[in-house]
């Protein structure tokens, strides 16, 4: 039986379309990822599956139950961890599970035990009586899941759980929603604009591009979609990168896409059989000097950028007003 | 949903919210702070009545210059000075009194200067031919000079000098009453004066501005509570996201609302408390209603304005908007609904205007219980009109609010 059954849902916010005609399922007890740069309607679908925003057409069964027609039912199986902490700053760790407890009508003696064994869960128990507003960024993430768990929710939404958060506290939430997947069974829907926590913590990821569904399997046959192909990712270390060997790498009408990472580093992905060669070829007759050449692993990136042609850092960087500290980004080239 | 689980839930969110507010020190100083800056604010700003009125400089300029008068007898003139005496008489009524800090001045010119100086508040004039007026059988007549800049002052100053020189004229012609017609000086006021008038309140006690302000203000912090506070703070968890937890939790909206209110309610009751307690105490407010109907009445103007809030909440998007929204609404509210000055004195449009505002009802209401002691069915049209408007708006509000939570 499926968790989620997702049908021809749309959101239109007056012309514009945010979430186009999407339909999908999500199976009980996977984590699901929705991937997709910012704006591409992630975070809409989100809010619409957790009854918080309404569908302009469309429907979806979540827990069994219409979004629409049984919003109150709904509620009652999903919990959320959105990008903004649901929790209040004045008030300590027990507190606030107190007050959604009680929001979810958990009887007195039950709830006390619950909220013992998720902190100890987190392994926060020493911190039940400290005000949320004194912790760490990863430490108030890790409240805000368990608070999100307090009725023991079928579904978990997650909507850009470590965005903002330290890379240790980021490889600490991943940890926990794999942790909570696998000990309590709880299905999740996972939305991320970063490629790596798509690959690392997903059964099935559906990647969305403006407000559209562009494709949906497992990480691993995703990228079959890339390897299948004859486009080559590659990384090339050239001691004297110039302006001028980029510009003349992106003119090439073989090459799919040029990313510079650094002074010296940048990623070239390429079509056709002898692409290889003619790479090499033309960085030479622009006089630059390879260093280290590196096949890369195809990435859900590179499935973005494959299904969509355009890169999903590009697009995120446009689209993100937000402000974003400046190791996200980092972290995950550093992981790659 | 039962009942019984709104209101649980709705107790929840309220007792999240006053325990939220009480963490902050700063926010528990200021909702003491307010009432009581209000309260000193408009109580000592407006002067209650002339017994506030204390050492004034007032300056006289005496351009009397006598009379003569030529006693055929003794062929001799008798030299006589009228003004003296009247000087005389107002240092000596100033004395028991003690408004005035008087001084001497040369003429108009002087007094005019001194007050443009801001060193006078008011001169007086006695004129050229003061004596002589009196002694001819005439009326001696006294100019008084007031400092037009300052309206209050000015008609206070008026009020106070004629006063004092009505009173001592009086004196006098109840001195000439006895001498020259041989009238008893126990009957001497009844020939001058047939009328006397006396003033009398309904309820024991002097009035002062306080009485009249404190319930005004008591209408208005509740007022102020609900409509920044609610709007404040829904819009205010919009913003940081924490109303998406309240909203994906299986209660009803009804719940949300219900408990903001609540804790706006208490702390507009805290608020009223206070206010109460330093107009009895502080400034000397006797209350003489029913304290039962003053509790009805606070909540019913919570109720009445609970509707409003929820409407603007519900358009603002932000809590920028909400709370431009908000000032833009509630100055007029304040200033035309009677809070400070009483409806009476304001041009007939704005009365017009005034009457629309449920807060004029709020405030009128409250003065009558709580100062001269009316009681239900002397208040029963402003009972009537605070829950209709209450309840019009909530019922307009209530479904635009739960639209707005799901756009």
């Amino acid at each position: 039986m499926n968790a989620i059954e997702v049908r021809n849902l749309t959101k239109r916010f007056n012309s514009f379309t945010a979430v186009d005609h999407v339909d999908f399922d999500v199976k009980k007890g996977e984590i699901f990822g929705l991937l997709g740069p910012n704006g591409a309607g992630k975070s809409t679908t989100m809010r619409m599956l957790c009854t918080l925003t309404r569908p302009s057409e469309g429907t979806a069964k979540v827990a069994g139950y219409d979004i629409i027609k049984e919003d109150a039912r709904v509620r009652e199986h999903i919990g959320l961890v959105a990008e903004k902490l649901i929790m209040y700053n004045d008030l300590t760790a027990w507190e606030n599970l107190r007050l959604y407890g009680k929001l979810y009508n958990l009887p007195e003696d039950k709830l006390e035990k619950r909220i013992d064994k998720l902190l100890k869960f987190v392994r926060m128990e020493k911190w039940k009586h400290k005000r949320v507003g004194t912790f760490s960024t990863g430490m108030k993430q890790k409240i805000n899941v368990i608070r999100a768990m307090i009725h023991e929710p079928e579904i978990l939404f997650l909507d850009e759980p470590t965005l903002g958060l330290d890379p240790q506290s980021t490889v600490e939430i991943r940890e926990l929603v794999r942790r909570i997947n696998i000990e309590q069974g709880t299905t999740m829907i996972l939305t991320t604009h970063i490629m790596v926590e798509a690959d690392m913590l997903c059964n099935r990821v559906g990647i969305i591009d403006r407000g559209k569904i562009v494709a949906l399997d497992t990480p691993s046959n995703l990228k079959k979609l890339v390897s299948g192909t004859d486009t080559l990712t590659m990384e090339f270390e050239i001691p004297n990168l110039t302006t001028e060997l980029l510009g003349n790498l992106k003119s090439v009408d073989f090459v799919v896409s040029v990313l510079q990472e650094d002074a010296t580093h940048v990623k070239v992905r390429a079509k056709g059989e002898d692409s290889f060669d003619r790479l090499l070829d033309l960085i030479r007759k622009n006089n630059g000097k390879i260093k280290i050449v590196k096949n890369l692993e195809p990435t859900l990136e590179d499935v973005f950028i494959h299904l969509t042609g355009r890169e999903i850092r590009e697009d995120t960087k446009k689209a993100s007003p937000r402000r974003r500290p400046p190791w996200g980004n980092e972290n995950e080239r550093g992981r790659r | 949903m039962s009942a019984k689980n709104v209101l649980s839930h709705s107790f929840w969110i309220c007792w999240k919210d006053l325990v939220e507010f009480s963490r902050s020190k700063m926010r528990v100083i200021m909702l003491i702070l307010m009432p009581l800056f209000m309260m000193a604010m408009v109580g000592f700003i407006f002067p209650s009545n002339n017994t506030t009125i204390k050492d004034q400089p007032v300056a006289v300029a005496n351009l009397d210059v006598g009379y003569a008068l030529y006693v055929p007898q003794n062929h001799t003139n008798i030299s006589m000075n009228m003004s003296q005496i009247l000087i005389e008489q107002i240092n000596l009524v100033n004395n028991q009194t003690g408004m005035m800090k008087l001084s001497g001045a040369r003429d108009f010119d002087e007094i005019k200067t001194r007050i443009q100086n801001g060193e006078l508040s008011a001169g007086i004039i006695i004129p050229i031919n003061f004596t002589r007026e009196i002694v001819m059988g005439r009326q001696g007549s006294v100019e008084i000079v007031t400092d037009q800049s300052n309206p209050q002052l000015s008609a206070t100053m008026q009020i106070v000098l004629s006063k004092t020189i009505e009173a001592i004229g009086t004196q006098v012609a109840m001195y000439k009453l006895n001498t020259t017609y041989n009238i008893s000086m126990n009957y001497t006021i009844s020939y001058i004066k047939p009328y006397n008038v006396e003033y009398r309140g309904i309820v024991e006690g002097e009035s002062n501005y306080f009485q009249f302000v404190a319930p005004g203000i008591i209408a208005m912090t509740l007022m102020m509570s609900v409509m920044t506070g609610l709007p404040h703070a829904i819009s205010y968890e919009r913003d940081v996201g924490t109303l998406d937890g309240m909203l994906m939790a299986p209660i009803h909206r009804i719940s949300i609302i219900l408990g903001k209110v609540l804790a706006q309610t208490i702390r507009g009751l805290v608020q009223a408390v206070i206010i109460f307690l330093l107009a009895v105490f502080l400034f000397g407010v006797t209350i003489h209603g029913n304290i039962i109907l003053v509790v009805l009445l606070i909540l019913l103007t919570v109720y009445s304005f609970v509707g409003l809030g929820i409407l603007i909440t519900s358009f603002s998007d932000r809590e920028e908007t909400a709370a431009m929204v908000m000032m833009t609404l509630m100055f007029p509210m304040m200033f035309m609904s009677g809070v400070f000055f009483p409806i009476q004195q304001m041009p007939e449009f704005m009365q017009m205007v005034a009457k629309f505002l449920p807060l004029t009802y709020a405030t009128t209401a409250l003065r009558k219980v709580m100062v001269l002691g009316a009681d239900t069915s002397a208040v029963s049209l402003e009972l009537a009109i605070l829950i209709g408007f209450g309840t019009i708006l909530l019922a307009v509000s209530v479904p635009v609010f739960k639209r707005a939570m799901t756009r």
